[in-house]
């Protein structure tokens, strides 16, 4: 049968550089930009199309590791259908939105707002607090930045979700599978049936109840 | 009592009484009169003599178990209407398998329970569920006490509270094994304390001996509707049980021995649920247990669980 010995790949996942950065303001908040607004509660283990997985050097977790693409409200990426300086004007003015996205509450640390992640002049793009462009699939960097003992810990795949096989190819999840970015908390789930007392339990035919 | 003593295939251990030729007029007195005394001694007329006279599992030939393996499958796939394959993937080299959950973000909301009762083919009438979630008191700390598996609230996690649920902690020291009078439950090489359930006499002092209340009694004919059943199964693991015996969790050996994660771990909303090889420095159980503050339930009893609590906070 399988012998292959097991190897679970903790490898380090991206650039650690950027890691932990104590500090500094920072993580997600929609602008004018995309939403993030459909959040994944409860995933289910994603499926992972070969296309979605993220690749290269910074593949979160090492070759054998993939992961779905950001949840995306549907149809609202890339943010540069709108956000091409011409359909809607740049404005860097600190305001609260009321055109567009107004439907994203931002409750993420106290003094935020849109532009403090997204990029004011690459609307496809995140930036961390360096200015540096981030593609969303990697927002773990940015995340990171304040939650840098978390980054770690889903490096190691020890905070977050791995499915698939604990020898050999699994799937991981982004904070923002589970974390909307503009409302971290972990939404409350309604929790399934309680068990039984043994009072209830009837036995069936021959066992006699 | 070492687990190893006994080896498959019955050459250690127990000599295999004289083996007449079959076909021979001795041999067929002899199986006629153990049948005949089958269906006396235990009314039972549902057990063919095959079952009745098979022997452990630990002590059955190749050819045996293979023989048991198709009649099985067969009983199954009548039973229920659909291919149902028993499998018998023996443990793999170099693991040992462990678990650790994250007490700090468990939410309670059992998922893994129902996850686990399709999974493993749990009679859904009588109800049996392997794993039990406790709803604890924060300020009391883990009081069992003080627990509640009966919770019901329209949102978890309840504030104030936290969860913690309990399934086989596959001991290292495992009571219930030292405790069964007929060896119808071992450990397996990888850790996994295995049942086999056409061994087990139903005597329950397994489930007397466990701290943890992981094994489960099948008071009646377990009730699975056929479209429910999980037809990928394990010979010690979710095979579909008999009425008498007894139950437990076995980190899904019929998914983790080709090398997938438990069904537990895959439902897990908040990732709360670790699992892996203890042998293996680079595994995500490794680094929990090295790195984070690890807490063993009932550890003063030196069951030396596989199972492991965490505060991944």
């Amino acid at each position: 049968m399988t012998t292959k010995i097991p190897r679970a790949s903790a490898a380090m996942i991206g650039s650690g550089a950027q890691a932990a950065r104590f500090g500094f303001l920072l993580l997600l908040c929609a602008s004018t930009t995309g939403g993030f607004g459909a959040q994944t509660q409860a995933p289910k283990a994603p499926e992972p199309s070969p296309s979605a997985a993220v690749a290269g050097e910074e593949a979160p977790g090492g070759q054998n590791i993939q992961v779905p693409p950001p949840p995306f409200t549907e149809g609202i990426f890339p943010c540069t259908q709108c956000h091409d300086g011409k359909t809607v004007k740049l404005n860097t003015t600190r305001r609260k939105l009321v055109d567009m996205h107004d439907d994203i509450v931002l409750k993420h640390g106290p003094n935020r707002w849109c532009l403090d992640c997204h990029s004011a002049e690459d609307r496809d793009h995140l930036h961390l607090v360096d200015g540096e462009l981030i593609d969303f699939s990697k927002s773990y960097l940015l995340c990171g930045q304040c939650h840098g003992d978390k980054l770690r810990d889903w490096r190691v795949g020890v905070h977050g979700k791995r499915t698939g096989e604990w020898n050999g190819k699994k799937q991981y999840l982004l904070c923002v599978h589970c974390h909307n970015p503009h409302g971290p908390r972990f939404k409350a789930l309604k929790p399934l049936p309680p068990p039984l007392p043994p009072s209830q339990i009837k036995a069936k035919e021959g066992g006699k109840p | 009592m070492s687990d190893d003593s006994r080896k498959p295939g019955g050459e250690a251990g127990t000599p295999a009484p004289e083996e007449p030729e079959s076909g021979s007029r001795r041999h067929f007195l002899a199986a006629a009169g153990t049948a005949a005394m089958a269906a006396a001694l235990t009314g039972c007329k549902n057990l063919s003599m095959e079952e009745f006279v098979q022997h452990n599992f630990r002590e059955l030939s190749k050819p045996e178990i293979q023989e048991i393996v198709k009649r099985l499958e067969k009983e199954y796939s009548t039973k229920f209407g659909k291919k149902v394959t028993v499998g018998l993937e023996p443990p793999m080299e170099g693991v040992l398998f462990g678990y650790a959950l994250d007490l700090s973000r468990c939410i309670g909301c059992r998922r893994c329970v129902y996850a686990c009762v399709k999974e493993n083919n749990q009679s859904r009438d009588p109800q049996i569920h392997w794993i039990r979630v406790l709803q604890m008191d924060k300020e009391k700390g883990v009081d069992i006490l003080e627990a509640d598996p009966y919770y019901n609230p329209e949102e978890v996690p309840a504030p104030g509270h936290f969860y913690m649920p309990v399934q086989c902690h596959q001991c290292a020291n495992p009571p219930c094994v030292k405790v069964c009078p007929v060896k119808a439950t071992w450990k397996e090489k990888d850790g996994i304390v295995v049942v086999d359930y056409n061994w087990c006499i139903g005597c329950r002092y397994c489930m007397a001996a466990c701290p943890y209340g992981a094994r489960h009694f099948n008071w009646g004919e377990p009730g699975i509707p056929s479209e429910e059943v999980n037809p990928v199964t394990h010979y010690l693991g979710n095979r579909p049980r008999p009425k008498g015996v007894v139950e437990k969790c076995t980190f899904c050996i019929q998914r983790t021995r080709k090398g997938l994660y438990p069904a537990c771990v895959e439902i897990c909303p908040t990732g709360s649920r670790k699992f892996g090889n203890l042998l293996d420095p680079g595994s995500e159980i490794r680094y929990i247990l090295e790195n984070k503050r690890v807490f063993i339930f009932k550890e003063d009893l030196n069951t030396q669980p596989r199972f492991f609590y965490f505060y991944g906070v």
